[in-house]
C-alpha cells in the first residue's frame, strides 16, 4: 500500500505524470506538492496526464487538472491528457477539461501536441 | 412477496478518513450489483458516493474526523443513498450546489461535488443547519 500515487518522467521540457487507479480527494493529496517542487526546479513547457491505469475518477481529479492548467496558462504551457477509459473520460466531459485540453490516443502523440 | 422484490437496507458507520472514500464507494457499488446495473449505471452511483462522502471528509468535518453514516437501500429498482454527518453543516445550502463553488482553503477543489451528485444521480436532496451536520439523500433508478 505503499506505492506512490503519482510518479513522474519527464521528456525534454514535458512533464508526463502517471495518473493511480483511482483518482479521488484520498490519492490527490500528494500532486500539488510534488508538480509545484518539480515546476519549480525544472523549465517545463508541457504536461502529459497519463490516465491509461485510472479506473475511477471523480471531481478531486478535476480540480487538480484545473489547477495544473492554469498554472500552465501563465507561464504559456500547455497541457495534454492520453489512456483514458470511459468513466474518466464522462467525468472529463462533465468537467468542461475537454474544452481546455486535447485528448490524445497515445503518449507519443500526447508529448509531440 | 417473494424475497427478491422485498426492500432492503445497508446501514454503516465510517470513520471520516480520506481513504474511506474508495471504500464507501465500493460496498454501494457491491451492494447495488443485486440490481443488476449496467458499468455504466455502477460508475455513476460511484461517482456521487465519493462526492457526497469527500464533502463529508473535508467540509462536514474539516479534516477533523467525525462518522459518517452511510445508508443505502434498494425498493424495487429504486437505489437510494443517504450520507449523512453530524459535522459543521452548510449556512447556504443553495450557495454551496453552485457549480465551481468551494470554500476550500487549499486550491484544489473543482467545487463540482453537488453538480457531479445531481448528474449522476435522478435526485438529489440536501438538509442541512449549522452546527447540526449535513444529510444528502440521492436516488437512483436502476434500470440495468
Amino acid at each position: 500500500m505503499n506505492q506512490p500515487y503519482f510518479t513522474y518522467e519527464a521528456e525534454g521540457q514535458t512533464l508526463i505524470v502517471h495518473l493511480p487507479e483511482e483518482l479521488d480527494h484520498h490519492n490527490c493529496s500528494g500532486l500539488k506538492y510534488e508538480t509545484d517542487l518539480i515546476l519549480s526546479e525544472n523549465y517545463i513547457r508541457r504536461i502529459v496526464f497519463d490516465f491509461s491505469k485510472t479506473r475511477f475518477m471523480d471531481s478531486s481529479g478535476i480540480g487538480i487538472l484545473l489547477n495544473r492548467y492554469k498554472q500552465m496558462a501563465l507561464s504559456g504551457g500547455s497541457i495534454a491528457i492520453y489512456g483514458a477509459g470511459p468513466q474518466a473520460l464522462r467525468i472529463l466531459k462533465i468537467g468542461g477539461i475537454l474544452k481546455l485540453m486535447k485528448l490524445y490516443d497515445s503518449k507519443e502523440a500526447a508529448v509531440t501536441g | 412477496m417473494s424475497e427478491q422484490n422485498k426492500p432492503e437496507i445497508l446501514k454503516m458507520e465510517l470513520e471520516a478518513l480520506s481513504k474511506n472514500e474508495e471504500f464507501a464507494r465500493v460496498a454501494v457499488a457491491v451492494f447495488m450489483a443485486r440490481l443488476n446495473p449496467t458499468l455504466e449505471e455502477v460508475d455513476d452511483v460511484k461517482t456521487a458516493v465519493s462526492e457526497a462522502v469527500t464533502n463529508t471528509v473535508i467540509h462536514g468535518y474539516q479534516g477533523n474526523g467525525g462518522i459518517i453514516y452511510l445508508e443505502v437501500g434498494i425498493d424495487g429498482q429504486e437505489l437510494a443513498v443517504t450520507v449523512r454527518d453530524t459535522g459543521i453543516g452548510i449556512p447556504d445550502i443553495k450557495l454551496a450546489m453552485e457549480p465551481m463553488y468551494t470554500t476550500d482553503p487549499d486550491g484544489e477543489r473543482s467545487g463540482m461535488g453537488f453538480s457531479f451528485m445531481e448528474a449522476f444521480m435522478d435526485q438529489v436532496e440536501v438538509k442541512s443547519a449549522p452546527g447540526e451536520g449535513t444529510v444528502v439523500t440521492m436516488k437512483k433508478k436502476i434500470n440495468g
